[in-house]
């Protein structure tokens, strides 16, 4: 496991050697989880990985069996539930359907003293996008309007952790690029959000951290910046004015491997190649000597999405 | 370096109160057209049944104060408790009480309110108190909109359960008072849904159960042949032991014992369901329940609140047997027929006789000898002898079959002679009517002593 440390800076989330087990299933295996104040950090791992129980411990809803939680300064346990501050979801949005959407925010802002029952849900529900809708019942939402609706209820707390599984699910562009920006100026205004997501570029888009689960451990946790240094060599479609040209330069440029030939649009011709970031620093300056125009270099997989399938495929081979 | 947020910077965990979540809980119950619906039929139904059936020409003779729904309309009122008590409570405990853990598993909303509320204890005692809540939104609607529709018919005297009349003002406050004493068993049924909600959460099951737990306990009330403690030892019977405020003394015996039951039965199956509510794992996203956990945490220590429940009562009271016998029967029915015999004189001859002037006995006999003189059936045959008024030694007589229910109640049919109680109209204050001495409806007192006579 490779741990980034989270330098002078002040944690929301503090999780040392936590351990839970459904009866013989290990869903969680000694996890180590540090969060700093006022960011955006991404859990990410594959379908039963242990995600949603990490999440969950973090919002009260289960408790450890071994190891300790602190949230917010407070330590989470058996008696020991998740102190305010603290508002999100898993598993989907908890939503009621037989009420509209001003209805459910309503009821749940009540829970906070008759003072709160309206304070606030404006806000939410426009920052949410959801003010034109808010007199609809919720019987009748798209899965990205009831997302929408759930981050919503989520913010009518003011949360200062705010946990949040799988928020893009069911949301198209525009639905996504709002919630992105909701969740980024939570941030600028010193929330911390974890999130997870099986969207690796959701995480690129948001996350200054991930921490990547498989089988119930940690194999990474820091920086994505990190996490792209960390992996292995990279599949890069590259976009050029002479294909011919450009694949004779790669194949003789050292570390640049031509993996296939494609060309997928009409008039431009692109190759693969397979290099690490320094290989493909010297190869890019060749190809302008060269007087070959680059017009496209990009990843293939993302380097997240690289890393990702590296550290879990490595994972899961050594089990 | 990390350093972590003091805990003196964070901010203590503050739970919901109890009576947010009430409120919150209550806004969700009621927000579903089902309860909705449910509410308005409570406030409008029984008028309108009461109403329709008053102006029929048959008469639900079967269910108790059926016959007299022409005569008064205290008699529609209490049909419809009647008609509740054996079918309508149940239901509505169960679309209510049995759905309101369920709804949160059926819906993927229990991490959300855990989530919110903080507290499974707070919120175990809010839906449990919303429910009641619904519950008691329907039930004084029940009450109310029954005795309108009655009061439509005609407030007039009504004849009670050993045929003595009461007041319009007697009937009334007794037919409250009945009302008052069904609230013991609704909250056992109601306990009762809540334990199957929690117990079989999405399964329909848990919606059901309560429903046909009552109509289980009915069938097996009528069709096994259950020693009286037994019997009252389940929580249906107090749906019924109201029958005995309508005697003169009232049949408090079961009646009380009913209501203790059923407050048994109350608090156990809700210390159940919150125990095993407590013991939940919310980190499993549904819970569908299962037939192994709903016998090993539901059914079977419900099973020991019964039988601990007839061991108290057989203790407490001696009963023993099924609580019928010829002798309860034979004074039941004298009197019964002295009170009736009394009103068909002053409603036919317009003369007033006095029971004891009357001196009315009665012999009866169950399957011609040939069984065993107790309990109850449809075999019950009495004669009653009467003095005649103003006619030295004669004496009257006159046969009625018996239709004994367990639960105590019994239907006088008379078998002859045709001028005392055979089918023929009469000119009652408020229009024609039949015979009261034709068929009329009797109750014995199960944890009475059994008669030696």
């Amino acid at each position: 496991m490779r741990t980034e440390g989270i330098a002078n800076t002040s944690c929301a989330v503090r999780a040392r050697g936590i351990t839970k087990s459904f009866g013989d299933v290990i869903a969680l295996d000694g996890v180590d989880l540090d969060v700093a104040a006022g960011q955006i950090h991404g859990v990410v791992g594959p379908n039963g990985a242990g995600k949603t129980t990490m999440l969950g411990l973090l919002l009260g809803l289960a408790v450890a069996d071994r190891g300790s939680l602190e949230v917010l300064g407070t330590p989470i346990g058996r008696g020991q539930p998740a102190p305010d501050g603290v508002s999100g979801f898993v598993d989907g949005p908890g939503l009621y359907p037989a009420l509209t959407a001003r209805g459910n925010l309503s009821a749940l802002a009540g829970l906070r003293g008759p003072g709160a029952r309206t304070a606030g849900i404006d806000e939410v529900l426009e920052q949410v996008g959801l003010t034109d809708v808010a007199g609809d019942r919720v019987r009748g939402f798209s899965l990205g309007m009831r997302q929408r609706l759930g981050l919503a209820a989520a913010l009518l707390t003011r949360p200062r952790l705010l946990v949040l599984d799988e928020p893009a699910n069911g949301l198209d562009p525009a639905g996504k690029k709002h919630v992105h920006g909701v969740l980024t100026q939570l941030a600028a205004d010193g929330a911390t959000v974890v999130l997870s997501s099986h969207r690796m570029d959701d995480l690129e888009a948001l996350c200054s951290e991930v921490t990547i689960i498989t089988t119930g451990r940690v194999v990474f946790s820091g920086p994505l910046g990190k996490l792209a240094d960390a992996s292995r060599e990279l599949d890069y479609r590259l976009l050029t004015s002479d294909r011919e040209a450009a694949r004779l330069l790669a194949a003789d440029t050292d570390g640049v491997r031509v993996i296939e030939e494609a060309g997928t649009r009409p008039g431009q011709e692109m190759i693969i190649v397979r290099a690490l970031l320094p290989a493909l620093d010297e190869l890019v300056p060749r190809l302008v000597h060269a007087g070959i125009a680059v017009r496209e270099l990009t990843p293939v997989v993302s380097p997240l999405e690289s890393a990702f399938l590296a550290l879990t495929e490595q994972q899961e081979s050594s089990r | 370096m990390t350093a972590t947020i003091t805990a003196s910077e964070a901010p203590a965990p503050s739970r919901v109160s109890v009576a947010r979540g009430y409120r919150f809980e209550l806004v969700k119950q009621l927000a579903q057209w089902r309860v909705r619906v449910l509410i308005l039929l409570c406030w409008i139904g029984p008028a309108l049944a009461v109403i329709a059936v008053s102006g029929q020409g048959t008469l639900p003779s079967d269910t108790l104060f059926g016959r007299e729904m022409h005569a008064t309309g205290w008699a529609g009122a209490l049909v419809v408790l009647s008609f509740a008590g054996s079918w309508f409570f149940p239901l509505l405990t169960s679309v209510v009480a049995g759905d309101v853990f369920s709804a949160e598993d059926r819906l993927g909303t229990w991490r959300h309110l855990l989530v919110a509320v903080r507290s499974p204890r707070r919120i175990f005692a809010a839906k449990a108190l919303a429910s009641l809540t619904v519950l008691l939104m329907c039930l004084p609607g029940l009450a109310a909109s029954g005795i309108v529709g009655g009061l439509v018919v005609g407030s007039r005297p009504l004849t009670g359960l050993d045929g003595h009349l009461l007041s319009p003002a007697d009937a009334a406050g007794k037919l409250l008072l009945a009302w008052a004493c069904v609230l013991a068993p609704i909250l056992a049924f109601a306990a009762i849904g809540l334990l199957a909600s929690v117990i079989f959460g999405r399964s329909p099951i848990g919606l059901l159960l309560p429903a046909f737990g009552g109509l289980g306990m009915q069938l097996a009330s009528q069709v096994l042949p259950m020693p009286v403690a037994v019997r009252l030892a389940l929580p249906s019977f107090a749906f019924l032991s109201w029958n005995g405020l309508f005697t003169s003394p009232p049949m408090l015996g079961p009646l009380l014992a009913g209501i203790a039951v059923s407050l048994a039965w109350a608090v156990a199956a809700t210390a159940l369901a919150y125990l095993i509510f407590m013991r939940r794992d919310f980190t499993s996203l549904a819970n569908d329940g299962s037939l192994r956990r709903a016998i090993t945490f539901g059914i079977l220590p419900l099973l020991g609140v019964w039988a601990v429940s007839a061991g108290v009562l057989a203790a407490a009271t001696g009963a023993t047997g099924s609580g019928i016998d010829a002798g309860k029967l034979q004074q039941s029915l004298a009197t019964s027929f002295a009170h009736i015999y009394r009103l068909q004189a002053q409603e036919l001859y317009h003369t007033s006789v006095t029971e004891a002037q009357l001196r009315a006995t009665a012999s009866c006999t169950n399957g011609e000898g040939l069984v065993a003189q107790d309990g109850p059936g449809n075999d019950w045959r009495c004669t009653v002898s009467w003095h005649l008024p103003g006619a030295g030694a004669a004496t009257g007589s006159a046969v009625y079959q018996l239709d004994v229910n367990p639960n105590g109640r019994y239907v006088a049919d008379g078998d002859g002679p045709n001028e005392v109680n055979g089918y023929f109209m009469l000119h009652a204050p408020y229009g024609d009517a039949p015979n009261p001495l034709w068929q009329f409806d009797g109750l014995v007192d199960l944890l009475a002593p059994p008669s030696k006579g």
